[in-house]
């Protein structure tokens, strides 16, 4: 454990002393650049702050990657199914994509008002696209031999569904769900600069203006923990869902 | 004997290629018939017609319901060895603990009793194949179309599961028709053997292999049946 955890931990050390050394010696102006000391005491000063709006920020994240996780799941199952809705919703769905949430965010503030639910839409928004690619790759790449073998031991549809297509592609889900987990937690900040009250990325938008820079990065910081956090968890869930596959992979 | 399926005079194309002309194959009950012939002489074509997966652009196909073995095992690498078996009986209804109790017997007589739990990627391709036909068993269909069933193994795995094979037909009496490239083993294992022709593949000899199952290699039936066999795919 010792032996694999030295490595990363001299490079945050080292890294952070030349950081403080930056700061200290005037390289940059410390209300540009926080130094790493003013970042632990922010951290310190305001941590019941940090805590209260992480919740908020948490829960952002939390419902608004269950909605992109339905809407990704039930989606890539409808253009795999039926191939009227592959051609009709996938270019659409790769066009969402691009439009830039500067664009949406006061449309579905002008709709939603300043509550919980227009950043979850904009999480989802975000976090979506990864499920229903991955998923719908992997709905794709079930054996055809398989398909044919389950129809002669008279398997209906959704039998074969749910026995061989959605096991088969669980993998490549999960894969999608933990790349949605680590942008949600962009999406969230985003989400929050067009209108909220809280969260860590409303946080961070006011310490600026007010000069508190240590504030705003001591933001970063916990989000920056919640984000991988939740990665591993999602990890973790991986590990045993998936525990069938041999040690290797 | 009373007749299993017969297919008639049944011609298959896809597009401008034709995969099989005029094909006729009666298989009796109990009997166990093998196909065999060169690579791409629409062989797997004959077995999905069989199965129903496809449907013959001329001619008729008629039986009881049938069971593909497929070429490659196509065990489920999420389900241990016994609910791989047993999947058919999933299909049919039953709980996945109902089918394992129900699976389990046959699972035993077929020698595969203490690989109950072990996943798909644990076992050999030996192995594997075992399950894979356990699992074609358990689907409970009067026939049973194994395509190329150890055209995947090395040969001394082959002819180990071929008498293997043998073994599990005289304790469960099936309906077969095997689909093989493999003339050492279709007069193994076969009462009768059809010989088709390169494409479009027709039934160009019928060779009655003169002797009971279950046989060695070595035995005089079954060298005749193979030099028959031979010389009709010349």
């Amino acid at each position: 454990m010792i032996r694999r955890l030295w490595p990363p931990l001299l490079v945050v050390v080292v890294g952070l002393a030349a950081w403080q050394l930056y700061v200290e010696t005037g390289g940059v102006d410390d209300l540009v650049l926080a130094s790493p000391s003013q970042i632990a005491t922010a951290l310190w000063d305001d941590r019941s702050l940090l805590l209260d709006n992480l919740w908020v920020t948490a829960q952002e994240v939390g419902f608004g990657v269950l909605i992109a996780l339905v809407a990704g799941l039930v989606l890539a199952v409808a253009i795999d199914s039926f191939d009227v809705l592959r051609r009709a919703l996938y270019p659409l769905l790769v066009g969402s994509q691009a439009v830039p949430l500067v664009i949406l965010a006061p449309l579905l503030v002008y709709w939603f008002g300043f509550g919980i639910l227009p950043k979850l839409l904009i999480i989802a928004l975000i976090c979506f696209f990864p499920v229903v690619v991955t998923t719908f790759d992997g709905l794709r790449a079930v054996d055809p031999d398989l398909r044919k073998l389950m129809r002669t031991l008279d398997a209906g549809r959704w039998q074969a569904f749910r026995l061989t297509e959605l096991p088969a592609a669980l993998p490549a889900a999960l894969s999608g769900t933990r790349i949605a987990v680590a942008i949600a937690v962009i999406g969230a900040v985003l989400a929050e600069q067009s209108g909220s009250t809280s969260g860590l990325g409303h946080l961070m938008l006011q310490a600026i203006p007010n000069l508190d820079t240590p504030r705003a990065y001591a933001a970063v910081v916990v989000m920056a923990l919640f984000a991988i956090v939740l990665f591993y968890a999602l990890g973790v869930a991986e590990r045993r869902l998936l525990s069938y596959r041999p040690e290797s992979s | 004997m009373t007749t299993s399926m017969t297919m008639e005079g049944v011609t298959r194309r896809f597009g401008a290629v034709v995969a099989l002309e005029d094909v006729t194959i009666r298989v009796g009950s109990g009997e166990v018939v093998a196909v065999v012939g060169p690579s791409g002489c629409g062989k797997s074509t004959l077995l999905e017609l069989v199965c129903g997966l496809l449907e013959p652009d001329s001619g008729t196909v008629e039986g009881p319901p049938a069971v593909l073995m497929p070429q490659r095992d196509l065990l489920l690498p999420w389900l241990r060895a016994l609910d791989n078996a047993s999947l058919a009986l999933r299909i049919g209804g039953l709980r996945p603990d109902e089918a394992r109790a129900r699976a389990r017997p046959l699972f035993e007589r077929l020698g595969l009793g203490g690989f109950e739990d072990a996943r798909p990627h644990e076992l050999s391709g030996g192995m594997r194949q075992r399950v894979a036909f356990a699992r074609t068993l358990l689907a409970a269909k009067p026939l049973l179309c194994l395509d190329e069933p150890f055209g995947a193994l090395d040969a001394l795995t082959r002819s180990d599961l071929q008498g293997w094979l043998a073994g599990a037909l005289a304790q469960e009496p099936r309906s077969v028709l095997l689909v093989t490239h493999d003339v050492e083993e279709a007069a193994v294992l076969a009462d009768r053997i059809l010989v088709l022709s390169p494409r479009p593949g027709r039934v160009v000899a019928e060779l009655e292999v003169g002797a009971p199952r279950p046989r060695a290699p070595t035995d005089s039936a079954v060298l005749d049946a193979r030099v028959g066999a031979m010389e009709a795919l010349r």
